[in-house]
């Protein structure tokens, strides 16, 4: 936090010094108001009026003044601060591996770098400053009463303490039940989304009532902790009003007794209501910016937990001139942590520059795991993979990721252009690479969208079915010209027409690149130049096609489809 | 980095819900009509309200008022000898007006919290309700985003107002027409000097207003672009690691992010200069009632006491013209979430629910479906079906094939009615869909999808959505019916395991399996899947093939699906080219003539080889 600060060491020191000339000046006023009633007006000291009047102008524009120039100097080192630390989160979640970003949501991450951010922010700026100020007026306000006249200061210092113990337990009890409130508000959220993005489920099986009924009495519980919430606020703001009056009415009384007995001037009087009404408010929300600075240390804390995570995956050192693209993988294990099962062990294959090897697999066999572990998304835990000789863990992260290119069976799109979206790995590509990509991956639909390869997609632009997302993840990989292609059952969306045309394309693909090839299919399968078996986290059986069909009944029950179907189709076998 | 600046997020039309340009505090009609009808229920309460909070401010404006009194009435008495009776009468009037002041407060607060509250509530439950009840082609249009964020944002902004703004609102508005009042008649010349600056801070009040609506919008786009920035490159980090894209993505943040601070900075130099600007004008006005009124004292036009009155009422004169100020961005928020949300209200559902339902013959659905004359297009030059006749008898199951935009899916959504036709009629045993209410039509019709929604809840829970009346013992058998109890059964808590959000924690192939379940366990009449195996492996995929026998054996089905294996279950095969039915028979016939299926038949079992 220090480091951040640094910059504007300056800009603080200024902002603290205006804080206290502008306090200074809020308490001189009231003292003015009582010279002039006890000089002027009741001595008749005509005179002395305009002076101490212009006096009394003079304050009050150096207190807005000083006002002015703390907010102003201030605004350059809190949004420097929180803007920086938001750079740097960003740049450090991008650095954290994919283990990371399975276990946390991207909306607590992003909680982090916007609520979270803006309540320290928030308590930089207006927080910190404001309970140094209160503490300081407090006491200035109080010494300078007790001075007036002790026993009226005295009765005033008092009346503090109640409002300071009830402020700190309604915050504490707020904060509470501000948390439920949220909580549930999250319930409830979920529920909307549910009921958004599954329409056509609950469409499909005219279940809008059973939905309804479950979003009622999520928001009935909204509804009661609000209520809560109410109440608690309505009787501490009652409160609130009633301690200040109260005293205000003990300070006349005492007071005018004072003055009867002679102890103290009725301009004394005067200047003492108003500067105890000036307490007021430092006072009251004393719990307020207690529990804001409790809240700044949680949400700094909550940033802390994510930006001290060291990243598990780091970058190595060498880098591979003229990569030749041959990849081995050497008792390869991976198993999650935490976890015993191993998703994968012993995997052992061998994929040769220039061959393309299909990998087939039931669900869950460890397919997508496999292919995450080439370009480093995760690490294996026992063995390794080599590049041309090389450990991945010993190359660059840039140098590996630049041999390696995948397209994933989910695409994802970015709310960006469709030509950002296709460079995403090559930015420097000429038009000619995009034309000759976006033709391999059939994906020619995109000439016709409204502004042609300018037009925005993906989540907050156009929306595109799910076979015309994976011909544009197929169309980005291909792009990025690699050593070595993983293809994760990129065509799983498109119809059998398509789904050829692809094929024959990606055909002359894969003949200059390494390949790593994800298949449920037959036609997919033959893209490649051999098969490896994935069973139970293993590769159990390397060879043709049309040697494992015809000897490894395993295989054959995933890939020939109808092999047990219809026995009238016998040409199938 | 000049690539970076423009071009990167591409084109888009529009987006409908942009702040309206124009940013008004007053509402558009049907606001108005929408906040009218929220707060009709509460006109009682709403006089009850107004009574109390009146009372409030009444009592707490006396009491500086009451220490005039006692200063120039209470002290005299003592000075001269005489007891402090009266001052301990005053004393106890400003003590009952502060404890007046408080119980009415605290009656207020509670009372307007629980109004406000039950509107959210109602207005939360009539918005939900009603996106339930538009049709999908609103949803398609509108897209879920938008639905959650009416439903979250929007209605929070509203909350927002009703939590902190309108209670602020109304005491400062109170307070400030209260004091005015009060000055003038305590002293009307030296209220009149109090009141010269009030022009100047309304100007100022309206120059802010005016300038924070530019501010705070500006603030809006540019935090919601971060925003979408972040959770993009976090959901999406996969493919940003794997496509070396944080350099790019790094540089595109900083400058979104810059783009926000600048937006902020604006705000905050706005607030800088309006929050003393009204301390000045308050602090000067101050200054001069002193300077005036100690003149008018001089020469006993006016007392001690009204001196001290005028100071202490001036500053609850300027304080609340802050707080208003404040909650200008809240009040503006909640308007601008109220327009969006009455212009929800207002959306007519395009597939209407019958005024005058119809029954089915014989109490229960047959499954015999007709299309007469059938006509649809979403674009009125383009129709997908131009004129379409059909009829598939009870419990026949008919495969449907083409090419992408043939007009399958179409065919398929007219028969669950998510759209209605532009012409002619779709009947159900001889009854048109648009005379049958939904829990008949729905129980009759089902409709299975690729994409397979699942729920957060149970597994359980889900297979039981598609009825929710139905057993344990109901449920197993379905899943059993279906394939999908083996894979269930394994799962950590069996049926009871929680299927994590949107099913993620099961592979696209288990959500499926549920999926049919949940339709198996619906018993339709006329059940329809489309393309709903395509994201199957083999295996699975087998599973459900088998299951499907037992499954479409005494009910319609209709079945689209690009793989040709489903297809071969059927008894009867449609091929349709641009809304038209082109072949017609048997899947053995068509194959054995050589027609297009025959044609596509060939090419997919090449693709099996």
């Amino acid at each position: 936090m220090k480091s951040y600060l640094r910059p504007y060491v300056l800009r603080l020191v200024l902002i603290w010094l205006a804080a206290m000339i502008g306090i200074g000046a809020s308490i001189t006023l009231p003292l003015i108001s009582e010279q002039v009633i006890d000089g002027p007006v009741l001595h008749g000291d005509q005179g002395a009026l305009l002076p101490l009047g212009l006096v009394a102008l003079g304050v009050g524009a150096v207190e807005a003044f000083m006002i002015f120039f703390r907010r102003w100097v201030q605004i350059k080192p809190v949004l420097g601060l929180e803007t920086a630390i938001r750079d740097d989160l960003y740049e450090h979640l991008q650095r954290l591996p994919m283990g990371f970003h399975g276990d946390w949501q991207s909306g607590q991450l992003l909680s982090r770098a916007t609520t979270d951010l803006s309540t320290i922010r928030r308590f930089l700026g207006f927080g910190m400053l404001f309970l140094v100020m209160n503490i300081l007026q407090l006491i200035t306000v109080t010494v300078l009463l007790l001075n007036k006249y002790w026993p009226l200061g005295l009765l005033v210092a008092a009346s503090a303490v109640p409002i300071v113990v009830v402020s700190l337990r309604f915050e504490k009890r707020y904060i509470r039940i501000s948390r439920q409130v949220q909580d549930q508000q999250g319930d409830l959220a979920t529920l909307v989304e549910e009921s958004a993005i599954g329409i056509r489920t609950i469409k499909a099986f005219g279940r809008r009532h059973h939905v309804f009924d479950n979003y009622d009495e999520a928001a009935l519980k909204v509804y009661g902790s609000s209520l809560d919430k109410v109440r608690l606020s309505a009787k501490f703001f009652a409160f609130l009003g009633l301690i200040p009056n109260v005293t205000l009415a003990l300070v006349l009384l005492l007071g005018s007794l004072a003055v009867g007995s002679g102890s103290l001037t009725l301009g004394g009087l005067v200047a003492f209501t108003t500067l105890m009404l000036q307490l007021v408010w430092p006072i009251a929300s004393l719990g307020h910016i207690l529990a804001m600075a409790q809240e700044a240390m949680t949400s700094a804390d909550r940033v802390m937990e994510v930006m001290d995570t060291v990243p598990a995956i780091e970058s190595g050192d060498r880098t591979i001139d003229t990569p030749r693209g041959h990849l081995r993988f050497e008792g390869v294990g991976f198993s999650f942590p935490g976890s015993d099962e191993p998703v994968l062990h012993d995997v052992w294959l061998d994929v040769r520059p220039g061959e393309t090897v299909a990998i087939v697999g039931a669900t869950g066999s460890g397919k997508t795991t496999l292919t995450a572990l080439v370009p480093r998304l995760i690490d294996p835990t026992e063995g390794r993979i080599t590049i041309d000789g090389q450990d991945v863990r010993d190359l660059t992260l840039p140098a590996l990721r630049s041999v390696v290119a995948t397209a994933f069976e989910e695409p994802t799109l970015f709310s960006m252009s469709v030509r950002e979206n296709l460079t995403l790995g090559r930015l420097d590509a000429t038009e000619e690479e995009l034309a000759a990509a976006i033709q391999t991956a059939q994906a020619m639909f995109v000439y016709d969208l409204p502004w042609g390869l300018d037009t925005r997609i993906g989540e907050q632009g156009l929306s595109l079915s799910g076979g015309q997302r994976q011909r544009l993840a197929l169309a980005r990989a291909v792009l990025s010209k690699p050593r070595i292609l993983v293809l994760d059952d990129t065509l799983s969306a498109l119809d059998v027409e398509t789904e050829a045309l692809v094929e024959e394309a990606l055909r002359h693909v894969l003949r200059e690149a390494t390949g790593i090839v994800v298949a449920h299919r037959a036609s997919t399968v033959l893209l490649a130049d051999k098969v490896a078996l994935l069973r139970d986290g293993t590769i159990t059986h390397v060879g043709r096609h049309n040697e494992l069909l015809a000897e490894v009944p395993e295989y054959r029950e995933l890939l020939a489809q109808d092999a047990d179907f219809d026995p009238s189709e016998g040409a199938l076998r | 980095m000049t690539t970076a600046t423009t071009t990167w997020r591409g084109v888009a039309s529009e987006e409908q819900d942009e702040l309206p340009e124009k940013v008004s505090v007053l509402l558009r009609a049907r606001s108005r009509r929408l906040l009218g009808d929220l707060l009709s229920p509460y006109k009682k309460s709403i006089a009850w309200l107004t009574t109390v909070i009146v009372i409030s401010n009444a009592a707490g404006l006396a009491i500086p008022y009451l220490v005039k009194v006692g200063i120039d009435e209470g002290i005299p008495p003592m000075l001269h000898g005489g007891g402090p009776a009266t001052m301990l009468t005053v004393v106890g009037v400003i003590l009952a007006a502060a404890v007046t002041q408080a119980v009415t407060r605290q009656a207020f607060l509670r009372l307007s919290g629980r109004i406000g509250q039950s509107i959210l509530l109602e207005l939360r439950r009539r918005v939900f309700d009603h996106f339930q009840r538009l049709s999908l082609s609103f949803h398609e249009k509108y897209t879920s985003g938008r639905v959650i964020s009416r439903l979250t944002s929007d209605v929070e902004a509203i909350a927002e107002l009703l939590q902190a703004g309108f209670d602020g609102l109304v005491t400062a508005v109170l307070t400030m027409i209260g004091t005015a009042v009060l000055l003038l008649v305590l002293d009307v010349h030296l209220g009149l000097v109090a009141l010269v600056p009030l022009p100047i801070l309304l100007l100022f009040t309206r120059w802010f207003r005016r300038q924070s609506a530019i501010v705070y919008r500006r603030t809006r786009e540019t935090v919601a672009l971060v925003i979408v920035h972040f959770v993009e490159s976090m959901t999406g980090i996969r493919a940003v690691q794997a496509f070396r894209r944080e350099p790019r993505n790094q540089e595109i943040f900083k400058e979104l992010n810059d783009g926000y601070r600048g937006a902020n900075a604006s705000s905050m130099q706005l607030i800088a200069v309006f929050m003393p600007g009204i301390k000045l004008i308050g602090n000067i006005t101050v200054g001069g009632v002193l300077i005036y009124g100690a003149y008018l004292a001089f020469n006993q036009e006016v007392t001690v006491g009204v001196l001290a009155a005028f100071l202490l009422y001036l500053r609850q004169f300027y304080e609340p013209m802050q707080e208003i100020s404040q909650f200008y961005n809240t009040l503006q928020s909640a308007g601008a979430a109220l327009e969006k949300l009455s212009g929800v209200l207002e959306e007519e559902p395009d597939v209407p629910e019958p005024r005058d339902p119809q029954p089915l013959p014989q109490g229960r659905a047959r499954g015999k479906v007709r299309f007469e004359d059938v006509r649809f297009a979403y674009v009125e030059e383009m129709p997908i079906l131009p004129n379409l006749d059909l009829t598939i008898p009870a419990g026949q199951s008919v495969a449907l094939v083409g090419a992408t935009g043939a007009g399958k899916t179409t065919l398929a959504k007219l028969i669950s009615r998510f759209y209605d036709p532009t012409g002619g009629r779709v009947l159900l045993d001889g009854v048109d869909l648009r005379t049958l209410d939904e829990p008949t039509l729905r129980q009759a019709v089902v409709m299975v999808t690729q994409e397979n929604f699942l729920f957060s809840g149970t597994v359980a829970d889900n297979i039981r959505f598609g009825r929710p009346e139905a057993t344990e013992r109901q449920i197993r058998e379905a899943a059993k019916a279906i394939g999908a109890h083996d894979f269930i059964s394994a799962l950590p808590e069996g049926y009871d395991t929680e299927v994590g959000k949107r099913g993620g924690r099961m592979s696209a192939g288990q959500r499926q399996l549920v999926a049919f379940a949940r339709a198996f366990l619906a018993d339709p009449a006329v059940l329809i899947l489309d393309e709903a195996t395509s994201s199957l492996d083999v295996p699975s995929e087998r599973l459900v093939q088998r299951a499907l026998r037992t499954i479409l054996a005494d009910r319609t089905a209709l079945i689209i699906a690009h793989r040709l294996s489903t297809v071969e279950i059927a008894d009867r095969v449609l091929v349709m080219d641009r809304g038209e039915i082109v072949e017609d028979g048997p899947p053995d016939q068509l194959i054995a003539a050589s027609g297009r299926f025959a044609g596509l038949h060939q090419a997919w079992l090449d693709s099996l080889s």
